[in-house]
């Protein structure tokens, strides 16, 4: 795109961010729902196609534009991107990278536009980290009317958007122990069989959902497969790749917003007849978290940079969640110092975002298997 | 119908604006600048219209440097059809803006002008009137709400003892009030699309306009801080200050 309709854009979301999305925060949080209205909005801005091909009616940003873009959605409650993320990301990735002619036109142009929801759902009851082993198992079998395709049975967990979804990715195993033996499948929410749990309550970003997802000898067309049979993994992972990037950028936008937050506090708050901005150990802590916002800021572009450049990715991804989900997590931590006991009561917003942004060392690969990941393509390439 | 919207380059409304050293003016290098609030809502009110039925085409126009292409294109994003833009660093008056709008209602002959009421830079609250002065067309000023009916526009002006509605012939010169409405965010999708919108490239020499200021500004000043209030110890005491500031 080029620079000025870019400018204008960011322009634009900048705006809708801080004029729509963050006067509603508080409510979202407390009735831990998103308003109809604003969803419509957000369909309206053209918010669930960031990332589709202008083909299918998205904006097809590149992976540079689409960071930049994540820095200003990540100005408001991680829920609130939540809303649209999965289409963005983890939900429509694997049909955008790896589908089929039929499975992107079939799909595409409705998740770009918003109308369906997608997530999802590759963690289970027993598999979290561990995402090879995966025991939702997906059978040869014919359909009611003989049409080739699935049977998949097993359970689902902490499948964000689970409840509003339409159409799940899921990891089924259809051959032998490993990675190698799990595929991929599109399985719409209306299946026979297939059934969704209760939201869980959790710990932040109210207003986001994940719920378990139970398959019952849930049958799946053949031509519902994304890519061949027992390559399912390497689509996971793919798509988690990307997820990671883009997961990395929201981090640095709510330290940005965090930042500022504090900032604003500090030049406001006097103790002993000063600013508290005007004290040393207060200008050490935003010193801190600024100086670990912009390395974070610069890994992220850099890695997508090389994304859009075609390299292999895998390091620099796992490196920019590690890196910019634990700043995000101190930069919260010091936000919360800086307001002190303001920094407590949830009025000042600081203690939500604080709760929010734990989940990013987790989600999406914990902080842990990052490291994993980031050891072995280093030992691999030889340092 | 067609509509004209005219749009101005400004300091943005977030931005606290800050006096230049030698007091010529205000700081604008590095400052972010955008539309005008009052022009937004003078392309939505033409937007609705258009969605509405009356209006078939609406054209943004700018006096302004080269930048203020960026002001058009987010005409364009919101609904606008095509745009012109008058380019110009110099800096042009009220007076000479109105001259070059009468000379594109010429040339497009629109049926309606709608305009902010005012720049939120200068303050100036003039073009719209001089330009229907120029023209020699009705005018409904401060407009908090607009109604095309067959030839006629009733415009609700918002005036010091209230409402107040006047029905003018068209063509009509309309400038906005705040209450007009609430401009809607360009999506993002339009504003990809408005790139491919026609922007034809004019300066006032096109026009033959002379847009030499009339005008000289002396001295710009920061407005005075505020002085710290007086504390009084009775009434007694209020009511002899005030009398002595002769105010009570």
């Amino acid at each position: 795109m080029d620079t000025e309709s870019f400018d204008l854009l960011l322009d634009t979301l900048r705006r809708f961010v801080a004029e729509r999305l963050r006067p509603l925060e508080a409510q979202v949080a407390d009735t831990d729902a998103i308003p109809d209205s604003l969803i419509a909005e957000m369909r309206e801005m053209g918010l669930f196609g960031l990332s589709i091909p202008e083909e299918f009616g998205g904006l097809g940003l590149s992976m540079v534009e689409e960071i930049e873009v994540a820095f200003v959605l990540g100005g408001t409650t991680p829920a609130m991107r939540s809303a649209f993320g999965t289409n963005v990301g983890i939900g429509s990735q694997a049909i955008v990278q790896d589908g089929n002619d039929a499975q992107k036109a079939a799909w595409l142009p409705r998740i770009a536009s918003g109308e369906i929801i997608t997530s999802f759902a590759l963690t289970e009851p027993d598999v979290g980290s561990d995402s090879g082993a995966v025991k939702t198992r997906a059978t040869k079998a014919k359909s009611d009317d003989g049409a080739d395709g699935y049977r998949l049975s097993g359970s689902k967990r902490y499948i964000t958007n689970a409840d509003k979804a339409d159409l799940f990715t899921v990891m089924a195993r259809t051959g032998g122990e490993g990675a190698s033996g799990v595929s991929a499948f599109l399985v719409p929410r209306d299946s026979a069989g297939l059934s969704v749990g209760a939201p869980e309550a959790k710990m932040g970003q109210q207003g986001a959902h994940v719920c378990d997802v139970n398959f019952d000898d849930v049958f799946v067309p053949a031509e519902n497969r994304v890519g061949p049979e027992g390559e399912g993994f390497k689509v996971a992972m793919r798509v988690l790749d990307r997820g990671r990037l883009h997961i990395s950028a929201v981090c640095v936008g709510v330290a940005e917003r965090l930042i500022a937050d504090a900032v604003a506090y500090a030049t406001q708050r006097k103790q002993f007849g000063q600013p508290i901005s005007d004290f040393q150990m207060i200008q050490a802590m935003i010193a801190d978290s600024k100086a670990e916002c912009m390395a974070a800021k610069a890994l992220v572009r850099e890695t997508a940079r090389k994304k859009d450049a075609g390299a292999r990715i895998t390091l620099d991804c796992a490196a920019a969640k590690l890196i910019a989900s634990e700043m995000v997590g101190r930069v919260a931590d010091r936000a919360v110092q800086i307001l002190g006991g303001a920094g407590y009561i949830a009025d000042y917003g600081v203690e939500r975002l604080y709760r929010d942004v734990r989940l990013f060392r987790i989600y999406e690969g914990t902080s842990e298997i990052q490291r994993l990941i980031i050891a072995r393509e280093t030992i691999k390439a030889g340092g | 119908m067609k509509i004209l919207v005219p749009v101005k380059r400004v300091i943005d409304y977030n931005v606290k604006p800050r006096v230049k050293a030698d007091g010529s003016g205000v700081d604008l290098a590095n400052v972010k600048m955008s539309m005008n609030p009052f022009d937004e809502i003078a392309v939505e009110e033409a937007i609705r219209l258009k969605e509405k039925g009356p209006a078939e085409e609406i054209i943004a126009v700018s006096v302004g440097p080269a930048k203020a292409t960026e002001t058009l294109r987010t005409a364009l994003a919101m609904g606008a059809d095509r745009a012109i833009l008058i380019e110009t660093d110099e800096t042009v008056e009220p007076l000479g803006v109105a001259k070059l709008l009468a000379k594109v209602v010429e040339a497009e002959a629109p049926q309606l002008v709608i305009l902010g009421k005012q720049a939120i830079d200068d303050d100036s609250n003039q073009t719209g009137q001089m330009l229907a002065a120029l023209l020699g067309w009705g005018q409904g000023t401060f407009a908090s709400k607009v109604v095309v009916e067959g030839d006629s526009v009733d415009v609700t002006r918002e005036v010091d003892g209230g409402l107040e509605t006047v029905k003018l012939k068209l063509p009509a010169i309309v400038t906005t009030d705040l209450r007009l409405n609430e401009p809607r965010y360009a999506s993002l999708p339009n504003i990809m699309k408005a790139k491919s919108k026609p922007l034809e490239q004019k300066t006032p020499e096109d026009y033959g306009v002379d847009i030499a200021p009339r005008l000289k500004t002396l001295k710009v000043v920061e407005p005075p801080v505020r002085q710290a209030g007086i504390k009084v110890a009775d009434v007694d005491e209020l009511v002899a200050k005030l009398k002595a500031l002769g105010v009570a």
